[in-house]
């Protein structure tokens, strides 16, 4: 359960990235964010590991409110978000599965993951994690020898062994192509099913938001210009939250 | 009409001024040499004359060098690398954990991270010559004085060498890991350590290098190994035992360089 209330975002640059949102998002659901670039998406999204703080308002991650989190109670806190990247932040000299226990880390004592000690459950955890999204056969290659859809799926799967609440993903398929698109999405939506995860995506293409999401939130300028199941959006919903026609870059295809 | 317009809009290469501005420099250069043959009187009649002593210092003083003074070439030449093995050694576990400190990636901590800066940028001015002279001052004659001067010497190398990779790093693992709640020092074995660990081998093996030469040169002073022996050699007028040393000096440095370069274009 994550709940923002009146929550506002300025730069340092002055720029009003997040204009007094109110929103809840409930346990298990997946959520996928469309806007244009520059609406506030990322931010939305980052607010609730604190990478951003809020300027004023209050966001409460499981009834618990995060602005006021001191440094260790925050690791503690993120320990319980995984995140996606655009560009998959892979450690690229690492093997798939050292850079898959990355995820481990928050949970593991600091001198034990220091000399790369980790319970033997835990190094199951990975692997097992690792065979969900198809690429266990590459747990002891370097990271960067992996295509751009593998190393994203090698995140996924870094980000499951969190054992997380909330999976956070910023703009995930944005450097893939369309079928690679589609596949990574297709994992990350089964693997957050199966363990009843709490999913946030940010998208910027239509089709893919129409074909995944459970939820659907509009943003523009800073404000929620939408939120409603996706049973409730259509083509209109997107030049609504767009303004404007929808344009030909705005639908990946593929599929 | 036409013509004169096209004329005037005469479209160069480089800016205008610019073949003045070479010409400046130029003059510039060719005066600061000018001014250094005057200071130090060279000429290239000195240069020549200079060549039959050169081929008599060769030939006749340093043929044939003594063969019967191998085994103590040997002995010394070893302790010569002994010494840079283990001041390189001190020096690659010293400089290791100061490199985050010295680096504004990881250390935000101003105060530390100039102060160290500081430090670095002393140690690095003093001539590793006057170090061991000062060491010899304090711990005496011999390969110790050699070994600690080398040591604080090539470990302030090694950081800055190596302190510049460290801020050059991908930023975006280290976003990851905090990300997912690793403390500082996870994100430093995690993050930053895979980034630069094949930099700093390779560096540590350019310092072997480095130092191998080096500890020659700190023997003239006092700081023990085959330098030394060649001194003592010079002042005894020894030098068809000086054409031995030498000869071994070089198959060992070329040998020690081949090997470290082979290593270091294997991991960058």
């Amino acid at each position: 359960m994550i709940e923002f209330n009146g929550v506002s975002v300025t730069y340092p640059t002055g720029v009003k990235a997040l204009k007094n949102i109110d929103l809840a998002i409930n346990k298990g659901e997946f959520v996928v964010v469309v806007g244009m670039s520059g609406a506030g998406k990322s931010t939305l999204m980052k607010c609730i590991n604190r990478m951003v703080e809020p300027t004023v308002g209050s966001l409460k991650v499981n009834g618990k409110e995060v602005t006021q989190l001191k440094e260790s109670q925050l690791r503690k806190l993120r320990t319980r978000i995984g995140i996606i990247f655009q560009d998959y932040n892979l450690i690229k000299r690492m093997s798939v599965l050292r850079n898959v226990m990355v995820g481990r880390l928050g949970h593991t004592p600091t001198l034990s993951s220091l000399i790369g000690r980790f319970p033997q459950s835990d190094l199951e955890l990975a692997m097992n994690n690792l065979k969900r999204v198809g690429i266990d056969e590459k747990a002891y290659t370097r990271a960067d020898y992996l295509s751009g859809g593998q190393q994203q799926r090698v995140s996924i799967a870094r980000v499951l062994t969190q054992q997380p609440q909330i999976i956070l993903a910023d703009e995930p398929v944005a450097s893939l192509d369309p079928p690679t698109s589609h596949q990574v999405m297709r994992d990350l939506k089964r693997v957050s099913k199966e363990d009843g995860l709490t999913t946030l995506v940010n998208l910027h293409f239509i089709d893919l938001a129409m074909e995944y999401a459970d939820r659907i939130i509009g943003m523009r300028e800073g404000e929620i210009v939408f939120d409603g199941p996706i049973g409730e959006v259509t083509e209109e919903t997107f030049e609504e939250i767009y303004g404007r026609p929808i344009r030909a870059e705005e639908i990946i295809g593929g599929q | 009409m036409e013509k004169s317009t096209a004329k005037k809009n005469k479209i160069r290469l480089f800016k205008p001024g610019t073949s003045f501005k070479i010409f400046g420099v130029v003059l510039a250069v060719l005066s600061l040499y000018w001014a250094a043959i005057n200071q130090t009187q060279a000429s290239l009649n000195r240069i020549l004359s200079s060549f039959p002593i050169l081929y008599r210092m060769l030939v006749e003083d340093f043929f044939p060098p003594d063969f019967s003074y191998l085994p103590r070439v040997v002995s010394q030449l070893v302790e010569t690398f002994n010494i840079a093995l283990l001041s390189t050694t001190l020096a690659a576990f010293l400089a290791f954990p100061m490199l985050f400190f010295s680096s504004s990636t990881v250390n935000r901590n101003p105060l530390s991270y100039s102060g160290i800066r500081l430090v670095m940028t002393v140690v690095r001015s003093i001539p590793n010559i006057i170090m061991v002279v000062l060491m010899v001052a304090l711990v005496g004659l011999g390969p110790v004085s050699g070994i600690i001067a080398l040591t604080v010497y090539s470990a302030a190398i090694l950081i800055k060498l190596t302190s510049e990779s460290v801020e050059t790093i991908d930023k975006r693992p280290i976003q990851a890991i905090k990300a997912m709640g690793g403390n500082t020092l996870q994100t430093i074995a995690y993050g930053v350590v895979p980034q630069i660990f094949p930099v700093y081998l390779s560096h540590i093996l350019y310092v072997l290098e480095v130092n191998l030469k080096a500890s020659v040169v700190l023997g003239f002073v006092g700081a023990g190994g085959i330098g030394q022996l060649i001194r003592r050699q010079m002042s005894l007028f020894r030098y068809d035992r000086l054409g031995l040393i030498i000869f071994v000096l070089f198959l060992a440095i070329s040998t020690i360089d081949y090997i470290s370069q082979t290593l270091r274009s294997k991991l960058v």
